[in-house]
């Protein structure tokens, strides 16, 4: 980066000046159209088309479950997602969606860089809504910034207050979208429209408003810079093959004005293509000159290139002075090499590789997953009890969960201590010795089984092993224990 | 107290460093935004508000009490009066209900049980083990022998009014003291005390008198363990025949029995818990081994 022209009038404050804290520096970022500009827009509408309408998606599971297609019902523990339906301890479905979301985000970021940042974060994209709404109230950035410079006026007063309401809107649809995740949408929607809602909910949607308002309002790009670890995270993950928004200054420079660069240009003398119109600075919605070269600021949103463009064809120069490339590739063109340009590197089949892998697990545990499930606890004291006529018997408590959406009966049976009588309290012994248990759907139930040895002579550890199969279906889990003796 | 290098300018960035560096890695001086530092001051409001608020300084003897006089304790009676009004629907339930009924329905049974388990922690585990395991002289409320009966009505009985208790309904009958009030001989003890271990099938003493060990069972025992030592339960005379011995079965700890008498005290719980929780305490305990006396 070296090679980037550096502006140099800070190099001369003297350091002793330099003032502890500085106040934000205002950011009138202008309207832009261009290609990228159009897609931002469509993700802007996807992602937030996704965010406010989801909860509102109904998904029919039968009687016994709501037939909401995303739901977090957290007073009973479940996780609806469509066909998917995630009980408390099967949390780790979560854990590899992270792992997913953070390979995704690496795999991203060898490809393009911050992709992530300039055009799926929540962070930009409430900014970007916040910022078109700014602009369709207040006027463009020239306006803006005039009306900042003079005196209040009552018709200013009276659009920034209308601005400030419209955000508020915004926030408040937010955070009213943020709760339907968590109960059944249409339900909620009507009671908090006629204040019966649990106070929790306005509570959250408190929260959300405050937070969506004050961070896509007023914090802004400094969430970005001063708050937000990713940046500093992909610095050190990113390479010199990845693309980034790069100010392609091999043709860029020397910049100056059009007529300047032109008759230098006749004369054949090295003039570049960049007029120093500072189209690429007046769009930024962080407010950097991307002529400096790659830095943190930058969330690479790309709006830049959209504006260089528009200048470049009206100046009749070819476009892309300002695209998605690479430095090593800037300083080969200098250097007369052959640019290179590779998406498949070991790191990007490395990330893909590993989302692969990490995909089909998940798939296949789901795919596997059962619907039966049985834990066994041993009890602790006694160990094990001595009857009247010799024989040994050991406590268990049994954990039965049936994920079904009907009401199962599961037979168990214990195999591992020749002759072992099994018991239940709160189930019911067949003629076949096995215990049968009748658990509701979607519910578990605990009992106490009882295993007793027949006969006096048993070792003081027997491994022991309990199977639960649906009468039914035939579905079978098996849990290992141990039988204690003195 | 600057560094010897404060103030040298970083070249590509033009930014003053603070003149550290690692690695010849530099640290830039950049002014930290102004909202971080009314972040700083606003947090500095919330503790001086919150000392004021809620209790915080601790004085010589007593603490600060907050301005409202906020209370840990009473904020957890606030929660169990929550959760008593909670079960209130379920204990109401309960009371209602026969120890059979509650047995019955699944949904009962489990809420005896937990709440059984429960203050069985609170107020019998001390002497029976946490588990209901017992120990020498505390009977083990998970086999299948029961000195004063187990079933549901016979557990909740001796909850209620305990055995040898200060209740005159309670539980009486105690082992005499046949050896210490001279009511056998030494060696009439150590026969019987033999003649016992015989009927569990323990290996008796070489050279001892059986027969005259039957004897002396027949004549002072047999009234109340009945002529085979299968024990009764209105007595709550223990069962010799079987494998529980409830101090030990060693032929030491049946002559101390025989010479001194036995007579452990179960204490009588009616008005001192509630008719509900001895109701759900007869449940869990039933449930450890009575249960299955069916």
């Amino acid at each position: 980066m070296a090679e980037a022209p550096v502006s140099s009038s800070l190099a001369t404050a003297k350091a002793e000046d330099a003032p502890l804290y500085a106040p934000r520096k205002q950011i009138y970022p202008q309207a832009v159209k261009g290609r990228l500009r159009t897609i931002k827009w469509i993700v802007l509408a996807i992602t937030l088309g996704i965010y406010y309408l989801l909860p509102f998606i109904r998904w029919d599971r039968g009687p016994n479950a709501p037939d909401q297609a995303i739901l977090v019902d957290l007073a009973n523990g479940r996780f609806y997602f469509f066909f998917i339906e995630i009980w408390p301890q099967e949390v780790y479905y979560f854990t590899g969606l992270l792992v997913l979301a953070a390979l995704a985000l690496f795999l991203m970021n060898a490809v393009a860089g911050r992709v992530w940042c300039g055009y799926l974060c929540p962070q930009t994209v409430w900014t970007d809504l916040f910022y078109a709404v700014e602009r369709w109230v207040e006027g463009d950035r020239r306006e803006r910034m005039r009306h900042d410079k003079e005196k209040l006026t009552l018709k200013v007063a009276a659009r920034k207050g209308l601005k400030h309401f419209i955000w508020l809107m915004i926030a408040w649809w937010t955070g009213g979208a943020w709760v339907l995740y968590f109960s059944d949408a249409p339900t909620l929607v009507y009671d908090l429209a006629t204040f019966q809602a649990p106070m929790v909910a306005y509570i959250w949607i408190g929260i959300l408003t405050f937070t969506t308002y004050t961070l896509a309002g007023f914090m802004r790009e400094q969430v970005c810079t001063y708050m937000c670890p990713w940046p500093r995270i992909q610095a050190a993950l990113t390479d010199e093959y990845a693309l980034n928004v790069t100010y392609r200054y091999d043709r860029g420079e020397p910049r100056g004005s059009m007529k300047k660069n032109e008759v230098l240009r006749k004369q054949g003398l090295p003039a570049g293509d960049c007029i120093d119109c500072d189209q690429c600075v007046a769009v930024c919605p962080t407010g950097v000159d991307i002529r400096k070269g790659l830095q943190l600021d930058c969330i690479q949103c790309g709006l830049c290139i959209d504006a260089c463009n528009s200048v470049m064809e009206k100046i009749n120069r070819p476009l892309n002075l300002i695209a998605y490339d690479t430095d090593m590739n800037v300083k080969a063109r200098i250097e007369g090499r052959p640019e290179v340009r590779k998406i498949v590197r070991p790191r990007t089949v490395f990330y893909a590789g590993i989302i692969a892998i990490v995909g089909a697990v998940m798939i296949g545990s789901l795919a596997m997953r059962q619907t039966i499930y049985l834990s066994v606890m041993h009890d602790r004291n006694p160990l094990f009890v001595r009857l009247s006529d010799g024989s040994i018997r050991n406590g268990f408590t049994i954990r039965v969960a049936n994920k079904n959406l009907d009401e199962r009966s599961y037979a168990l049976t214990v195999d591992g201590l020749s002759g072992a009588k099994l018991d239940i309290v709160g189930g019911e012994i067949d003629q076949q010795g096995r215990a049968v248990i009748k658990v509701g759907p979607d519910q578990t139930l605990e009992a106490r089984v009882l295993v007793s040895s027949h006969g006096a002579d048993v070792p003081a550890s027997t491994d022991i092993h309990f199977t639960l199969s649906d009468i039914v279906t035939g579905d079978t889990t098996r849990m290992s224990d141990y039988f204690k003796a003195p | 107290m600057a560094h010897e290098n404060h103030g040298k300018v970083d070249a590509v960035t033009g930014v003053a460093t603070t003149g550290h560096s690692w690695d010849d890695i530099e640290e830039l001086n950049n002014p930290l935004p102004r909202w971080w530092l009314w972040t700083f001051y606003l947090c500095i409001v919330w503790a001086i508000a919150y000392c004021i608020v809620y209790p915080a300084w601790p004085l010589v003897s007593s603490y600060t009490k907050g301005a409202f006089g906020w209370h840990s304790r009473d904020a957890v009676e606030v929660e169990l009066a929550a959760l008593k009004d909670q079960r209130s629907g379920m204990t109401a339930k309960l009371a209602a209900s026969s120890l059979d009924e509650i047995k019955q329905d699944p949904e009962m049974f489990a809420f005896a049980r937990a709440q059984g388990k429960a203050s069985f922690g609170d107020n019998c585990a001390p002497c029976h083990g946490a588990g209901g395991g017992g120990a020498k002289g505390y009977p083990n409320l998970n086999d299948d022998d029961w000195l004063w009966g187990g079933s549901l009505e016979q557990v909740h009985k001796t909850i209620q009014f305990g055995a040898r208790s200060t209740s005159d309904q309670g539980h009486s009958g105690s082992m005499p003291a046949f050896g210490r009030d001279g009511m056998l001989k030494r060696e009439e003890i150590s026969q019987v005390a033999d003649f016992v271990r015989s009927l569990s099938g323990l290996p008796t003493e070489k050279g001892i008198d059986l027969a005259a060990g039957a004897k002396v069972f027949a004549d002072n025992c047999a009234a109340c363990h009945g002529d085979k030592g299968q024990g009764m339960q209105e007595m709550g005379a223990p069962n010799l025949s079987d494998k529980i011995w409830l101090f030990g079965s060693d032929k030491a700890i049946i002559i101390e029995g025989l010479n001194n008498g036995r007579g452990g005290v179960m204490p009588a719980w009616h008005g001192r818990l509630d008719d509900t929780t001895i109701k759900a305490l007869t449940l869990y305990v039933h449930s450890l081994g009575g249960e299955l006396n069916r």
